[in-house]
């Protein structure tokens, strides 16, 4: 804090507090209390913790398939920015535009368009009906939509690129020299990628995880047009204790809270594991 | 020293019109101490990098112990190699960089792969951080390490795996002088002690001369000279070799018998014989060789010009008939003072002229070279600059 400019960063100090800390302070607030019935008066509580019980198969629904689009996003992502990091300068430049070209388009434009494609009546079941693959089964469609699978389908659409990006960049600042000298060591292709690429692309690996795990279990238009409505997780829970039928607003603060302290633990608990083979640098 | 290792037969390297290496040949003995030398740009790393495998010659064949390597890929090849960056993996500490090469299980004759034992990897490894004398370190992650200690690992990484040859790309060209000179010792006194041949590649032709057994000089993709430091230095094969290994006076002369050069018109003894009558030809004349003398006892007269301390001697320069000499001599001569020289005749060296006649040895620009040369330095890439040192001008 002895720099001359610190002044500089004011505005974002103050920026910060409005609209991040006081918000959360508002939350704990609301999480904390519980309105009266009758009188609509607000009364402290911890009743909105201790009754959220009820609601664990979405708390258990929401990581498992987080979890799994992360994964998922990893297997796709970690090869994809592999032969990226490997290919021209001009390759790179082309693919880095085709990843990051669907982003442009709104997000919920780009999730309508899946549910337009997995409809029962949709693209992909049309298309199995013109081919004669559906009749070979003798169904009139497969179910997409609603299931699970569409919305990890749609989470990994949407936020692959969060995947791709952060380990792509880690790679492609690999020193070449490394790989050489492991060659040169007796390493084969199969053991220079275990012992020295995959170790130093971890702190990739650990922000591409984390850029996608969180926007993924917290989601909420994506199970929600995917999933069919049978498919709720904490976010559509939440959304619907603020704007749904079962406007709870106190209960819908706590639920936020807890998921909010979940996730924390689970990035502290991931980046702590990395650090210890990790020497370089978080991006 | 004496049985034939690896040889280069005719290898040429080129990147579409440019040509890298120019029908390359060598041959390397086992146990030899043998530096590839020569400016940026020469073909030197080149040349070491198709022995450890990284490079494929465009043509040629790359033969060891009498068998063809060109297609061995480097993790099959019984030569390690000390990156000039080092190359060590920031995320393993001392112990596991060194002991990287010993955990790849290895192909016997048989086909059959063994494992070392983690005792015997423990023990080689210690022993190895020992020989560099790094003890104690091995659980030092390698980015708390400095430039010489970093060093000393590369070199014991590259060495436990006790190849028959280690490469060196110019793996003391990040260091500072007075670490440079300790580990120049240390490599000689490896090399001596584990009796594993040594191709070394640098720039400085203080360092080949120091340490070598074998020096090969090279430029624009050719070999120029090879030979033990004495020869390179005393017999320089062309005007090149002669300017690239020290200082020399390069002026043109004609060879008028056998034993009896002319320059500036007047005749002088030397040893050199075989030229054919009156031939032109270059004169090589080191600094150090030439004797100041009182003007009227001098076989040639000349101006002082500038007088540059050294510690041991002064840089004397000479200006006789409109081309400047360097002479170095504990004499102090003031700027100015006339002067004149004696050579003896085997301060006398004579060369056949070559492409490269004109372009060294004149020392009438000698203080804006004295400037280049500090600017290049800190130079320690391959790539940084196409030619450092800027004698030719």
């Amino acid at each position: 804090m002895r720099n001359k400019r610190a002044w500089f960063a004011f505005p974002y100090v103050i920026w910060m507090a409005l609209f991040v800390v006081v918000p959360i302070v508002i939350m704990a607030v609301y999480a904390l209390t519980a309105a009266d019935p009758i009188t609509n008066a607000a009364y402290p509580t911890l009743g909105n913790f201790t009754g959220m019980g009820l609601y664990l198969n979405v708390f258990l629904r929401s990581f498992w398939l987080a979890i799994l689009a992360t994964l998922v996003c990893l297997l796709i992502g970690y090869p994809v920015s592999y032969w990226m990091a490997k290919e021209g300068p001009r390759f790179q430049r082309l693919a880095m535009a085709l990843i990051m070209l669907p982003m442009w388009m709104n997000f919920l434009l780009r999730t309508y368009s899946w549910m337009s494609i997995l409809e029962n009546n949709g693209l992909l079941n049309q298309l199995l009906r013109a081919t004669g693959l559906l009749d070979l089964l003798g169904a009139d469609h497969i179910q997409m939509i609603g299931t699970p699978g569409a919305v990890v389908l749609g989470m990994v659409y949407n936020y692959l690129p969060f995947m791709i990006l952060p380990i792509y960049s880690v790679i492609v600042k690999l020193d070449g020299s490394l790989v050489e000298a492991a060659r040169d060591l007796g390493a084969d292709g199969v053991r220079v990628f275990r012992r020295v690429i995959f170790p130093l692309s971890l702190p990739g690996i650990l922000s591409g995880v984390t850029m996608v795990f969180v926007p993924s279990v917290s989601t909420f238009a994506i199970s929600n047009l995917l999933g069919g409505g049978n498919q709720m997780m904490l976010g559509d829970l939440i959304e619907l204790q603020f704007l749904g039928g079962a406007y709870n607003p106190h209960l819908g603060a706590a639920i936020s809270m807890v998921m909010m302290v979940i996730v924390v633990v689970c990035m502290v608990v991931m980046n702590h594991f990395g650090e210890g083979e990790e020497q370089a640098v978080m991006l | 020293m004496s049985k034939e290792l690896i040889r280069l037969r005719d290898c040429v390297m080129s990147y579409g019109d440019e040509l890298v290496l120019d029908h390359i040949d060598l041959y390397i003995n086992d146990k030899e101490f043998l530096t590839l030398l020569g400016p940026s740009g020469c073909g030197k790393t080149t040349t070491l990098r198709i022995i450890g495998g990284f490079l494929s010659p465009t043509a040629g064949d790359v033969l060891f112990d009498g068998v063809r390597i060109n297609d061995v890929p480097p993790h099959k090849r019984a030569v390690n190699t000390v990156f000039q960056r080092y190359a060590l993996f920031p995320h393993l500490n001392v112990f596991e960089n060194v002991a990287f090469g010993l955990r790849i299980p290895k192909t016997d004759g048989s086909g059959r792969k063994t494992k070392l034992s983690e005792r015997e990897i423990h023990d080689r490894v210690m022993d190895m951080l020992e020989v560099v004398s790094l003890k104690g370190f091995e659980r030092r992650p390698v980015s708390a390490l400095s430039g010489g200690q970093q060093q000393r690992v590369a070199i014991a990484r590259a060495l436990v795996n006790r190849p028959k040859v280690l490469l060196l790309d110019e793996p003391l060209g990040a260091l500072d002088m007075r670490l440079r000179k300790d580990m120049q010792n240390e490599l000689k006194r490896i090399q001596q002690e584990m009796e594993i041949t040594f191709i070394y590649v640098t720039h400085d032709q203080e360092e080949a001369l120091a340490m070598s057994d074998t020096v090969v000089v090279m430029d624009g993709g050719r070999i120029q000279q090879i030979g033990t430091p004495e020869d390179i230095y005393n017999e320089p094969k062309n005007a090149f070799v002669a300017d690239f290994i020290g200082e020399s006076n390069i002026i043109d002369g004609v060879m008028r018998a056998d034993g009896v050069v002319e320059i500036f018109n007047r005749r002088f003894q030397c040893l050199d014989k075989g030229f054919a009558p009156d031939e032109p030809v270059d004169v090589v004349i080191r600094p150090e060789d030439v004797d100041i003398v009182d003007e009227a006892a001098g076989q040639l007269k000349g101006t002082v010009t500038s007088v540059t301390f050294k510690g041991v001697h002064y840089d004397t320069i000479v200006d006789f008939y409109g081309f400047k000499w360097l002479i170095q001599t504990t004499d102090y001569c003031p700027v100015d003072s006339r002067i004149g020289i004696k050579i003896d005749p085997d301060g006398i060296h004579v060369m056949k002229k070559s492409s490269y006649s004109g372009l060294f040895g004149d020392y009438s620009s000698y203080s804006e070279e004295y400037e280049e040369l500090d600017a290049a330095e800190p130079e320690d890439g391959e790539e940084n600059d196409s030619r450092e040192g800027g004698h030719e001008e």
